[in-house]
């Protein structure tokens, strides 16, 4: 039987390598800060979602129309290459956005479709009557929902949100189309140099399985302290600790 | 603290509500007295939790003006011309106006003590510590004292509506309004939400209860309101309206339910 002609010396060398190393790093910036932002951005437009304002809403729905109906990729090459060329006076784009920058605020504004969606559904999942309570307290609608509706909607929240994470991970690896060194590009690099390109696919794919598994034992984490059941005994303490002063 | 102005407390002006085609409230006119107790009783659908989530404007209403202390409530009179309050001004009245609901409605992510001392401190600006020592209290009055740090999915459906009268008295509302408060109760557990309200009645609390239980209508109110099909059929006192019912709707509710 021929040997697979891996060189597993040459992956084990590598693996931890400086240059390999730097490229998770910034692959875990990229998904960490993009997925931070996107939260964000998403929470927002879902509130716009729910508002009574039309003009939010129809802002909200064009949003996810237009950034979940086109490729992630289309979008990266979109920020980085096409508005520049097309907008010059516009400051920020003069040359004055990094790779990186522009990295993030693709991968953002891209995840911030998806949140908008899952976070509209965990505001829908909570029972109209809590809305209703408040604001019979005297609770403004903004009020309410930061206080009452938004900590019961994590629930909901919380367990595709772990999801997207992880999908966050792999998708940064589509900035490497705009030379942000992340770890695919770093692998990309090394095997068009080395033309080893099973070693570092496996070194690329090695790293990416480390990241999305320590997601994945976090996301379990999470959906057991937040997620899970209902506000049986013991499960709404641990809620109190997440958002309150108390 | 009473209102200078000489008045009912909350007024309400040939009050009409509308969902859709349907029209649920057809001129509800009404006033109640500082200290008074009222009992609205009717038939289901007869528009009974309509006309109160109108009083705070939970609802908008269509036509007619409710007044809470002399004054629109949800509206703004520009000129003949009402228009929606701000948001704020809204809150505001609602912030002294209690309401129970059938459901309970309490925040399952928070204790009792922390459904009680929600709003006093987010809405009425208390301290924490202030809002505590007053949620303690009305919790106690509720008799739940021993219960402060229990979550709703902890306690039983009585004493979950227990919780949710004192979240209300907490914000030492001047007007309380229960929907079938005691409704989705087990048969067991109704005696001690209605003992409860009987003692604010009995404190010269202000109530406006939408109820099934005849007993306690018959005994707490000083007065009965009849509503069928969106309009008040009948407004008397409980020992008139229980013997002697005036219209012909009445009587028929009354066959139909057990009477005190
Ligand atoms: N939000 C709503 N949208 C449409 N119809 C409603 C709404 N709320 C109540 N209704 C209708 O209005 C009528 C009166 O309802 P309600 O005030 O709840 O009566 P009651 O409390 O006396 O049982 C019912 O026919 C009900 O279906
Ligand atoms: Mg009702």
């Amino acid at each position: 039987m021929p040997a697979l002609a891996v060189d597993w010396t040459y992956i084990a060398q590598n693996f931890f390598s400086e240059i390999v190393l730097r490229g998770v790093w910034m692959t875990l910036q990229l998904s960490v800060i993009g997925m931070a932002l996107g939260i964000l951005l998403g929470t927002l437009f879902a509130l716009a979602r729910v508002s009574r304002q039309p003009v939010l809403r129809g802002a909200s729905l064009g949003y996810i129309w237009f950034f979940r109906g086109t490729p992630l990729l289309v979008q990266i090459v979109f920020w980085y290459f096409a508005l520049p060329q097309a907008w010059p006076s516009w400051a920020p784009w003069n040359g004055q956005l990094s790779p990186f920058q522009t990295g993030i605020l693709a991968l953002a504004i891209n995840e911030g479709a998806y949140m908008t969606e899952i976070v509209r559904a965990g505001i829908q999942s909570v029972d109209p009557g809590q809305m209703e309570a408040a604001r019979a307290l005297g609770m403004t609608h903004r009020l309410a929902m930061r206080r009452i509706i938004l900590p019961q909607a994590l629930r909901v929240i919380i367990p595709p949100t772990g999801n997207e994470f992880i999908a966050m991970l792999k998708n940064s690896s589509l900035v490497s189309l705009i030379s942000v060194r992340e770890l695919f590009l770093v692998a990309k690099l090394q095997y068009s140099s080395t033309l080893l390109y099973f070693e570092w696919l496996i070194i690329a794919s090695g790293w990416y399985l480390i990241l999305t598994t320590i997601g994945s034992v976090f996301q379990f984490w999470l959906e057991h302290r937040y997620g899970a059941a209902s506000f049986g005994p013991g499960a709404g303490r641990r809620w109190l600790s997440f958002g309150a002063k108390e | 603290m009473t209102d200078p102005a000489p008045g009912p407390l909350l007024q309400l002006e040939d009050v009409h509500k509308r969902f859709g085609r349907t029209e649920v409230l057809r001129g509800i006119t009404m006033s109640v007295a500082e200290g008074e107790v009222v009992a609205i009783l009717g038939p289901s659908g007869s528009g009974k939790s309509t006309l109160l989530r109108c009083i705070n404007h939970l609802e908008r209403v269509d036509s007619g003006r409710v007044l809470f202390e002399g004054r629109l409530v949800g509206y703004r009179d520009k000129g003949g011309r009402l228009v929606e309050a701000p948001e704020a001004e809204i809150a505001r009245v609602r912030a002294r106006i209690g309401m129970v609901f059938q459901r309970f409605n309490l925040f399952p992510h928070l204790t009792a003590l922390g459904n009680v001392m929600e709003a006093p401190v987010h809405v009425l600006g208390l301290s924490r510590d202030e809002a505590r020592q007053r949620a303690a209290a009305v919790l106690e009055r509720v008799g739940l004292g021993s219960k402060l740090d229990a979550y709703p999915a902890q306690l039983s459906g009585g004493q979950q509506q227990r919780v949710a009268i004192a979240r209300a008295l907490a914000m030492q509302p001047r007007l309380m309004l229960f929907d079938e408060a005691t409704s989705a109760l087990d048969p067991e557990l109704v005696g001690e939400v209605l003992a409860v309200m009987r003692d604010l009645a009995a404190a010269g609390m202000t109530m406006i209860a939408v109820t099934h239980e005849m007993g306690f209508a018959a005994e707490a109110a000083r007065r009965i309101i009849f509503m069928d099909e969106g309009v008040i059929q009948e407004e008397a006192p409980p020992a008139q309206f229980f013997s002697a019912p005036a219209t012909e709707r009445a009587r028929q509710f009354l066959r139909r339910v057990s009477r005190p």
